[in-house]
């Protein structure tokens, strides 16, 4: 009888290649999702070296970090694009893999596209030139992001080294707080456990607020499970993500998906299955979040006022917060919800889906940006884009002086030459506040898409109850 | 890639916590800097000030660091960003190993397959060291792959967890592709068996015409 296994296990246990090696096994990979950046680095890589692509066929290529989001773009509107687009383009022709065209509607960032498109499955194994691969877990894949030597070996080879992760378990149970969801949720749990709470682990989510959870939400959280220090963030399938998949351009049809049905219905975790570490979280108590540090764990409730150093008895927690309350711009005591905003950003692949863009819209709908105010809407696909079109949410957001924007990683990475000005105080829906993430001197605020939206109406940091949405 | 085995050497000293990808190379650098130059832009943000000349508080080029091998940093060094280019940046830095409390995975893995040497010390071992570190610029460490030890100038050893396979690696300086390919057969062979038995993992093609081709939907 075989023992009870966690999730993450069964599906490894499929993908394993022979014998385990030294404790580390060699896996087959599903699903390669190659972006432009990692993308041109190990093409170029290879073609240096002069090796192929073992299965151009499961390597969908995908541009997003280094294009231009300006309205009208083209592949060389910007010196950095100029440099990627066109190379990408050529080596991907070369080597035999499907590219998302920069004009098409598969354009966007890879963690967007690929569950939209159907791409991305339960029980598949997933890899990506980008840390963000854990958001693929909402679906049930089995899914982490690999470093440039990585992404080689798994052009060339189709496989990864990889040791067995150590395996936690979060059941979050209770009900989100009205105004609350994933983002608030997954920012409190990096404020309470730390940055490094997940120390390279596979972190699995269940309970009641999973179960309620809708399919995109639960990206947001698996997404930024990754800044908690995760290698891998899963949840198991359920019937909403049956619901997600069914009728996607790429998920299979007819027989493969009862077949595919089949199979996904023995992914979850056996109820005896060890984890490494169990933690219960109440989640009814978690209020709508704020970052005001250069880690996302230095985040706290919007009215909460900001922690100070001096009370802290660790010391190099201490000099974390001091440092990032000096580039911050901040002193303790001061509460998120009275600094004044520079600049908004909602877009990324953790807030620019078509939810978290309808989300912002209803906050938006009717009232106007704050004088001197700069608002970006970037969707995270042309999908996305051309559904929100359709909805005449773009109309929205223009209407209340908002930019609206073609798809791309843009303000979230800042790859592409779009920056925000040093100094200036931005509410962004990305997952990253680092020092200089979004340009040099850029002071970065985490929050979801309706505090974003409701502090580009106000132009102070605001929940969109005071916004009066 | 560098086979590892002992490196004595001066420390570059980097007393933070969560410094992240971001932070060792920027963005714009790694974007349009060859691989081979980006060790100047190593840390650039700690290391300049706006104006681009050197930040005297600093400590990572205090004196005493000329030449150093080993970077001594804080807890969860290297979280954030899977960006290769912060390891070909720390190499380029002249860095061949470092000492944290603890790092960021992925940038951990790639520190490996590029020969770098990522050592993780218990808190205590590693509270000392930084406290010694701040008062003696010049302090020199050894850091001893084969017997996995940190060794401090008065002959102190620290000892460090190094999975075997990875250590075997680095000591031979060998990387993983040519063995893979070496297995081309064996990999061909799950593959077919994992598709006969799972058929719905491939990507269609049918509908990639659409996404490849240069026409909007709208
Ligand atoms: S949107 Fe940001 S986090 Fe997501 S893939 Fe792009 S750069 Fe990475």
């Amino acid at each position: 009888m075989t023992p009870p296994r966690t999730l993450v296990e069964k599906i490894w246990a499929q993908h394993v290649i022979g014998a385990p090696q030294e404790g580390r096994d060699l896996l087959h990979v599903d699903r390669h999702l190659l972006h432009d950046l990692a993308g041109v680095i190990s093409l170029e890589e290879m073609e240096a070296r002069d090796l192929h692509v073992l299965r151009p066929d499961l390597t969908p290529a995908i541009l997003d970090h280094t294009v231009s989001t300006l309205p009208g773009r083209g592949p060389v509107t910007t010196r950095i694009s100029e440099r990627y687009v066109p190379t990408m383009e050529r080596l991907c022709a070369q080597e035999g893999i499907p590219l998302f065209r920069l004009m098409g509607r598969g354009q966007g960032i890879a963690h967007v596209v690929g569950p939209e498109q159907g791409l991305i499955l339960p029980g598949l194994l997933v890899v990506c030139g980008d840390s963000h691969t854990t958001t693929h877990g909402a679906l049930g894949a089995l899914a982490w992001g690999i470093g440039s030597t990585e992404v080689t070996h798994v052009l060339a080879t189709q496989t990864l080294y990889q040791a067995p992760q150590k395996q936690h378990l979060y059941r979050l149970t209770g009900h989100l707080r009205p105004g609350v969801g994933a983002k608030d949720v997954i920012l409190w749990l990096i404020g309470r456990y730390g940055t490094a709470a997940g120390a390279g682990a596979a972190v699995e989510f269940a309970g009641p607020v999973i179960s309620d959870m809708g399919i995109e939400d639960r990206m947001v959280l698996c997404n930024m499970t990754l800044e908690m220090g995760a290698k891998v963030a899963i949840i198991a399938p359920d019937q909403k993500t049956l619901d997600y998949l069914e009728g996607r351009p790429f998920t299979p049809t007819g027989a493969q998906w009862e077949a595919a049905k089949a199979d996904w219905a023995t992914l979850y975790s056996d109820p005896d299955a060890a984890f490494d570490l169990v933690r219960e979280v109440d989640c009814s108590q978690i209020a709508p979040q704020v970052t005001w540090g250069t880690t996302p764990e230095l985040v706290g409730a919007i009215d909460a006022p900001i922690p100070d150093p001096e009370a802290e008895a660790d010391p190099a927690r201490q000099r974390l917060m001091r440092a990032a309350l000096d580039y911050m711009g901040l002193m303790p005591g001061q509460v998120p919800g009275d600094l004044p905003v520079d600049w908004v950003f909602i877009g990324s692949c953790a807030g620019g889906r078509i939810e978290d863009l309808r989300n912002a819209a209803a906050v938006v709908r009717g009232r106007h940006v704050a004088e001197g105010l700069t608002a970006w809407v970037v969707p995270g696909s042309t999908e996305v884009r051309l559904q929100a079109e359709a909805e005449g949410l773009d109309r929205v957001f223009t209407e209340a002086g908002f930019e609206w924007r073609q798809s791309g990683c843009s303000l979230c990475s800042a790859a592409n030459g779009e920056t925000v000005p040093p100094g200036a105080r931005c509410v962004s829906t990305s997952n990253r506040n680092f020092v200089g993430r979004q340009g040099p001197g850029a002071r970065t605020h985490i929050a979801s898409p309706v505090i974003a939206a409701a502090s580009a109406l106000a132009g102070h940091i605001a929940a969109p109850l005071e916004a009066g949405a | 890639m560098r086979a590892f085995d002992t490196v004595t050497s001066p420390l570059r000293y980097l007393p933070r916590d969560h410094v992240d990808t971001d932070m060792v190379i920027r963005i714009e650098r790694l974007v349009l800097v060859p691989r081979k130059d980006l060790g100047a832009y190593a840390f650039e943000m700690l290391r300049r000030l706006p104006d681009g000349t050197p930040d005297p508080a600093c400590t990572l080029d205090r004196p005493g660091s000329e030449g150093a091998e080993i970077l001594l940093a804080g807890r969860n060094f290297g979280c954030g960003s899977s960006r290769e280019a912060a390891v070909w940046a720390l190499a380029g830095y002249g860095i061949r190993a470092v000492v944290a409390q603890s790092f960021g995975d992925i940038f951990r893995q790639n520190c490996l397959k590029n020969g770098i040497l990522p050592v993780a010390i218990g808190k205590a071992a590693h509270d000392a060291l930084m406290a010694r570190a701040e008062q003696e610029p010049a302090m020199q460490l050894t850091i001893d792959l084969p017997a996995q030890a940190v060794v401090t100038p008065g002959g102190q050893r620290i000892p460090f967890e190094i999975p075997a396979g990875e250590k075997d690696a680095l000591l031979k300086g060998e990387d993983d592709l040519a063995r893979t390919m070496a297995r081309a057969e064996e990999i061909r062979a799950h593959f077919e068996a994992a598709e006969a038995a799972r058929p719905w993992m491939r990507i269609d093609p049918g509908p990639l015409a659409e996404f490849t081709s240069d026409e909007e939907r709208s």
